[in-house]
């Protein structure tokens, strides 16, 4: 098992150098000048080429590649031009919020999608599987930020049940105030996941109903929802671990978005942020992380994937 | 005589094989319904000029007028009828969409049927799809569009290589596969190209499930176009884009809802009508898919 | 002389039809069936694909999909009571209880995610109220019955660890697990290698006189039959064509597409490669055939047998075929 993960790391290591480097070319296509930028429209020509000559972007490319990539090496992510902070320490500050957004959407998400799908597989070709899946469709067709948007209308502003926006730290505030301040983008933004994993679930539980063993155990004299629950559900949960990574990536890209709508100072928020007033040390960082982030998220599916099906045990 | 025969023979089949698929496809509902919605929505898009109006002329005595009369969608801050608009976006949204979905089409099955091809090429062109999908797509869209600046190409040019990795990804898959049937194999020993084999063989058996991908990038792409708008990537305004109008509309949203009401619907519509292409051509090209309706 | 004549018999499928709901509309896969199993006794069922004896087999534990299923005639008999008439809940008590099915891919018919020690302990916990320990013992004892080597340390294995044969034997073990009075066995060597066949058709013979259960085996190949069965049927189409005794079939068939299938068996001294096939194919069960339903790929057609449907004749003791042309001949031989 230790060997396997092991294997995996060590091919994700091209990946990551890859992303790190299509990350850094990225940024370095950014329209306008940074310098300039920082300096301010009313800087003289001397204090640009101060500013450059400091962060090095006089520099061949290659250099700046090289340089950037010794500092990886040692867990320097760069700073940042806009808040005058480590990149690390800016992203650490900000990842409570959307660790905690996508928390609560994932916790809902989860049951919900599987739930749906499995329900819409069970009841096949009924008004009980048409309705999910109109109900799936409309999850994975409509815009979050928009829905997200008509939300705040008519729950924060109509109703006055949530907060509009912004975040209420678990820490300082409660649970119950934390949960309101998420509960609205948490729900918006797991829509999407919903309808996404509601529709894979319906078509792995379909064929796994199809499969010859699910005969064997009504032949056995096994019940339905016996049936359903220890023979079909285990296997239905192969084919959606594997999306479980995309999943999470929906998740987080969505995320960013919504942090938008809901005013939430989270890492997408962040991003944007920095894209807006091109400090591209804090996007490449920060991009960077989310790369890292997302490698060990899909070790840790294919974990799970080994633990769901006994057929793929690493050796 | 045998060649001959046999593929005069073959092509009755495949002739046949087409046949049976269009009528699958008109039987069924989910498709019927999606290909009823994008065709209104492409007709719509179409017939915008007919308004009569300038999507962006302002008429700062018809501001802020409600859905009526002779504002169907009503009117913005600038007076801008939102209907003229919401048409003028339909072209824009589905211009973006197609084009994603034909350049992430296009590249995705070249990647994908090279690497299955190619065994040396393989491993490099995987390693960096897998690292385009390290970062999920809209961020990586994000970036890129932020990186070309606002406009609608590279709009275009981000999300189609967002979309490009799994697109190349399920050509490659499909191809490995039909590389490793027997007639694969008569072709390169009676002396076929590599690059005839690609096109006649490779290509052609990854068609079902590249056209269904596509239609769902096409689906994302018209979602993602509108976020990125949204957050201020996108086209810039005045740009009757969807996603514009419903970041414009956002300030107003209290006194004047229906600003981002109706390009919201219509964002929800074309996703939807893609959408419900998207299952019917999978239900019916790619049956290890297959989803009943 | 069989139990089946003297005494009621075991089970008694009367006069089934099985259709099914497709695509192209409600199709006929069985066709007013009879078939009755005595206590003990081993009944084989013989026909190609598509002939309509799976669907036979699965209708008597109803594991049709309801749905898409329609029995418009017959009646099951078992016990004194017609099984189609019987709630969900008593039929589960029945199915693998008192009768037990195998089926024929053993790769595809144990679930991959589940021990062997719970797929065959999970009968044993329904119908006989064990605990899970004492379940996974009695799992180790009938892997052991079914003569699987190592069986305590096989027995937490997944499914997929087992070769073909070994997944049948545990197929088999689930299905004996309870003791049933009947066994079903669908095509139970189908999928396997021809030695492994000879070693499974063994077990379950010995079985059947250890645990003293009836047994119908459903089976394309008429050497199977010859080597299990005392009785065998024999289906096409959907209909039961020929019913006998197996020694009488053997010696003298009476209906032509019993000829072809006894002249498909493969003889040692015979190069297999050129077996001799019956021409043609099943017809399409939506395809209507007037008269009788063989009648396109019979070697012996006459006229009236392309407009007339032939009744089920009685052609000697035990015995009835599908086939005037050929009983009468019988008959006139037998008067001769």
């Amino acid at each position: 098992m230790y060997r396997g993960i092991l294997m995996r790391l060590s091919q994700a290591v091209p990946v990551l150098l890859i992303f790190a480097v299509m990350v850094f070319m990225l940024m370095h296509l950014l329209p306008g000048d940074p310098a300039l930028a920082i300096a301010g429209p009313e800087a003289s020509a001397e204090a640009v080429e101060v500013i450059r000559e400091q962060l090095g972007l006089n520099r061949p490319i290659l250099v700046q590649l090289l340089e950037w990539f010794s500092h990886l090496a040692v867990g320097n992510f760069g700073e940042s031009l806009m808040l005058k902070q480590s990149v690390v320490s800016a992203v650490v500050e900000r990842l409570p919020v959307t660790l905690s957004l996508s928390l609560v959407s994932l916790v809902i998400t989860l049951p919900a999608g599987i739930l749906l799908g499995v329900v819409a597989a069970y009841w096949r070709s009924s008004w009980i599987d048409a309705s999910v899946m109109v109900v799936a469709l409309l999850g994975v067709s409509l815009p979050g930020f928009w829905v997200g948007l008509l939300s705040v209308l008519f729950f924060s502003v109509h109703l006055g049940w949530f907060p509009p926006s912004g975040y209420a730290p678990l820490d300082e505030t409660g649970l119950v105030a934390w949960l309101a301040s998420l509960i609205q983008p948490a729900v918006v933004l797991a829509l999407f996941q919903i309808g996404f994993l509601a529709r894979i679930t319906r078509s792995a539980m379909l064929d796994v109903l199809d499969q010859d063993f699910i005969r064997t155990a009504r032949a056995k004299g096994v019940d339905e929802w016996t049936t359903l629950a220890k023979h079909a559900f285990r296997n239905t949960l192969i084919p959606v671990v594997t999306v479980l990574g995309i999943t999470l990536s929906l998740l987080i890209g969505g995320s960013v978005v919504i942090e938008q709508v809901f005013a939430l100072p989270g890492i997408g928020r962040l991003i944007v942020q920095g894209i807006m007033n091109r400090d591209y040390p804090l996007v490449q960082g920060t991009m960077l992380l989310f790369g890292f982030a997302f490698v060990v998220i899909n070790i840790l599916v294919d974990i799970i994937y080994t633990l769901v099906d006994p057929r793929v045990r690493y050796g | 005589m045998g060649e001959a025969v046999l593929l005069a023979s073959g092509e009755a089949i495949a002739a046949r094989r087409r046949f049976r698929v269009l009528r699958k496809l008109l039987h069924h509902r989910s498709f019927m319904i999606g290909f009823i919605v994008v065709a209104v929505m492409v007709v719509a898009a179409l017939a915008a000029p007919l308004t009569g109006i300038d999507p962006d002329g302002m008429r700062f005595r018809a501001r802020f007028r409600p859905p009526q009369g002779a504002f169907l969608f009503g009117t913005d801050q600038f007076g801008r009828d939102l209907l003229t608009r919401t048409l003028y976006g339909a072209q824009l949204s589905l211009w973006i969409g197609l084009s994603v979905a034909v350049l992430s089409g296009v590249f995705g099955a070249a990647i994908g049927v090279l690497s299955a091809q190619y065994r040396q090429l393989d491993s490099p062109l995987m390693r960096v799809m897998d690292a385009l999908m390290a970062a999920p797509a809209i961020l990586l869209a994000i970036g890129l569009g932020a990186a070309l600046g606002p406009q609608t190409h590279s709009v275009i040019i981000a999300l189609a290589v967002a979309y490009i990795p799994r697109t190349a990804r399920i050509v490659r898959s499909s191809a490995l596969v039909t590389r490793e049937l027997e007639f694969i194999e008569a072709a390169q020993v009676s002396g076929a190209s590599s690059v005839r084999i690609m096109f006649r063989h490779l290509l052609p058996n990854a068609a079902g499930p590249l056209l269904v991908q596509s239609t769902f990038v096409f689906a994302y792409a018209i979602l993602a176009e509108a976020a990125l708008s949204f957050l201020g990537i996108g086209p810039p305004p005045p740009a009757p884009s969807w996603g514009n109008i419903i970041a414009e509309g956002r300030s107003y949203a209290v006194q004047a809802w229906w600003i981002m009401l109706f390009p919201g619907f219509a964002i929800s519509l074309a996703a939807l009508g893609m959408n419900l292409l998207g299952d019917g051509l999978r239900d019916v090209l790619d049956p290890r898919l297959k989803v009943e309706s | 002389m069989a139990a089946a004549d003297n005494t009621t018999p075991l089970l008694a499928v009367d006069d089934l039809t099985v259709r099914f709901r497709t695509d192209e509309g409600w199709m006929t896969a069985v066709d007013r069936v009879s078939l009755a199993v005595g206590e003990g006794e081993a009944l084989g069922i013989v026909g190609e694909s598509g002939s309509g004896k799976s669907v036979t087999a699965l209708s008597i534990l109803r594991l049709h999909a309801a749905a898409t299923t329609r029995m418009p005639t017959g009646r099951i008999m078992y016990g004194g009571r017609d099984m189609l008439g019987l709630s969900t809940r008593e039929m589960r008590t029945i199915r693998g209880g008192e009768i037990a099915m195998i089926f024929q891919d053993p790769m595809s018919s144990l679930n991959p995610v589940l021990t062997i020690a719970d797929q065959i302990g999970e009968s044993l916990r329904l119908h006989q109220g064990l605990d899970q320990a004492t379940a996974r013992r009695r799992a180790v004892e009938l892997l052991e019955l079914v003569r699987i080597p190592d069986a305590a340390r096989r027995v937490d294995e997944y499914p997929h660890r087992l070769s073909g044969g070994m997944r049948q034997r545990v197929m088999i073990a689930i299905a004996i697990a309870c003791r049933p009075k009947l066994l079903i066995a669908d095509e139970p060597t189908t999928a396997l290698d021809v030695t492994i066949q000879a070693q499974i058709l063994d077990l379950l013979r010995d079985l059947q006189t250890e645990l003293g259960m009836s047994v119908i085996l459903i089976t394309h190949d008429m050497g199977v039959i010859a080597e299990f069965a005392r009785r065998v049927m024999v289906m096409y189409a959907g209909r039961v064509v020929e019913t006998s005794p197996v020694s009488a079939l053997f010696r003298r068939p009476v209906h032509p597409y019993t000829d072809g299938l006894l002249a498909a068996i493969p003889k040692l001294d015979v190069d297999v490669r050129r077996l001799p096939a019956i021409p043609g194919s099943i017809p399409d069960p939506t395809a209507v055939i007037p008269g009788c339903r063989y009648s396109p790929r019979c070697p012996i057609v006459e006229e009236t047998c392309r407009r007339e449907a032939p009744e089920l004749l009685a052609a000697g003791p035990e015995r009835e075929a599908r086939c005037p042309p050929r009983v009468a001949a019988l008959a006139v031989e037998r008067v001769a």
